[in-house]
């Protein structure tokens, strides 16, 4: 049996879990980190990108994370995190719009193009936790 | 003594009064609890960055960050006022605005440079000749995200841009329904906490990036924080403050709609009493004269 340790995940507008955890792979920003048990002390930025949980009675989740931080001592995991949802809370109409609204104005040159990349990044981590096929989403248009 | 059609007119005004007043109550009852959930929510992302803040300051040592920076000489002052645009909520924007008037009258008029939020305290502070330069307005229903950003956005640039030295928020920090705290507190500058409770020993962080670069990512996040922090509690203050207040004013109308109807009653039998004097003297002297 894997050793386990505590994750917490809280937003500026909840505290979305605090859990038993047994590994999480959490998307830095220079890269995905993963983290076990008893890890060395740690502080980073996360990206936009899936946080991948492993319980200890093996089931997994995955969560959409928009940029944040993580700090990691003594066993214990604590992620800061502009946003997070998990699969389920995810509104996939709207993140669907804001994938088109998003490819739209990065072919338009006045808007800004860091803007949108972010929000065409953040659509798109959306769709792929609640689990939409990215192709499919952008035959419809 | 009034006649019995102005008691009646009376007691029909106050009935009318509690309706209104206990429709408030209720709509401020059912607001203060989403606001109150949405405050307790929020508290543990501030208490959490407040914490990783300070290891990092802890860590990086002497940071040199624009947001950090103390400067020596305090020309201007920024304000944030956060009140509320209706009044009917108990002393709750007058104490915030007392509070803010304190606070003020410690500088020159000439120094402060106000935002406000509310249209109660922008016309208060407007009248004792503190301009608001910038008002937002923020919904009954609470801030959202966008409206910390703007008005954090609006509070950093003016602090970078040295049009203000310092920059402080008055708002009311939400305890329960019965009681607010008016509070003043920095913004800007931001004062990195001392971690001294020993729970942040000097721990051997890994840091990615540097702590130096994590700090500079923090800290205008934190700012964002305080602001949407501070909107929160106001808007649950508000719904609390109202709450208690027309709560009271439905009691109050309570008690005098029945010291009116006891009066009521009063003068009712009165006058029938003194009809039937006035019968039986009238039928006495009839038997007289016969």
């Amino acid at each position: 049996m894997a050793k386990s340790f505590h994750l917490e995940v809280v937003t500026p507008d909840r505290s979305l879990l605090s859990e038993e955890v047994v590994s999480i792979v959490a998307p830095g920003v220079q890269g995905y980190l993963g983290v076990l048990a008893n890890h060395a002390p740690l502080v980073t930025e996360l990206g936009i990108g899936v946080l991948h949980i492993r319980y200890p009675d093996d089931t997994e989740e995955q969560v959409a994370i928009e940029g944040g931080f993580m700090e990691v001592a003594h066993n214990r995991v604590l992620i800061l995190a502009d946003a997070a949802e998990r699969p389920q809370d995810i509104d996939i109409q709207r993140a669907r719009e804001a994938l088109l609204r998003a490819r739209q104005r990065l072919n338009d040159p006045t808007v800004d193009r860091e803007r949108a990349r972010a929000a065409l990044e953040r659509a798109i981590n959306r769709l792929r936790v609640a689990g939409v096929e990215l192709g499919k989403v952008l035959e419809e248009d | 003594m009034a006649t019995l059609r102005q008691i009646r007119q009376r007691i029909r005004i106050a009935r009318n009064i509690q309706q209104i007043t206990r429709a408030m109550k209720m709509i401020a009852a059912a607001r203060l609890k989403r606001a109150q959930d949405r405050v307790m929510a929020a508290r543990p992302y501030s208490e959490k960055m407040q914490t990783l803040i300070g290891t990092l300051a802890l860590a990086s040592g002497s940071v040199e960050h624009p947001l950090l920076q103390v400067r020596e000489q305090v020309r201007h002052i920024g304000v944030l006022l956060i009140t509320a645009d209706r009044g009917l909520c108990g002393s709750y924007n007058t104490n915030i605005i007392r509070r803010c008037m304190e606070f003020v009258q410690q500088y020159e008029q000439d120094q402060i440079r106000l935002l406000t939020v509310g249209k109660k305290g922008m016309q208060f502070m407007t009248r004792r000749g503190y301009p608001s330069v910038q008002h937002y307005t923020v919904p009954m229903s609470g801030p959202t995200v966008a409206h910390a950003q703007e008005i954090a956005r609006a509070a950093q640039e003016m602090f970078l841009s040295e049009q203000v030295d310092e920059f402080y928020v008055v708002f009311s920090r939400f305890r329960s329904a019965l009681v607010q705290i008016p509070t003043v507190q920095r913004l800007l500058p931001i004062e990195p906490i001392a971690m001294e409770d020993g729970r942040v020993e000097h721990l051997e962080f890994i840091f990615e990036p540097s702590s130096e670069e994590l700090l500079r990512r923090l800290l205008p996040r934190y700012v964002f924080n305080m602001v949407y922090q501070a909107l929160l509690e106001s808007t649950a203050s508000e719904h609390g403050a109202r709450m208690t207040a027309m709560s009271s004013a439905t009691d109050n109308a309570g008690k005098m709609i029945s010291t009116l109807t006891l009066n009521l009653n009063r003068a009712r039998q009165a006058a029938i009493t003194k009809e039937i004097l006035e019968v039986v003297s009238g039928a006495e002297a009839l038997k007289e004269s016969m």
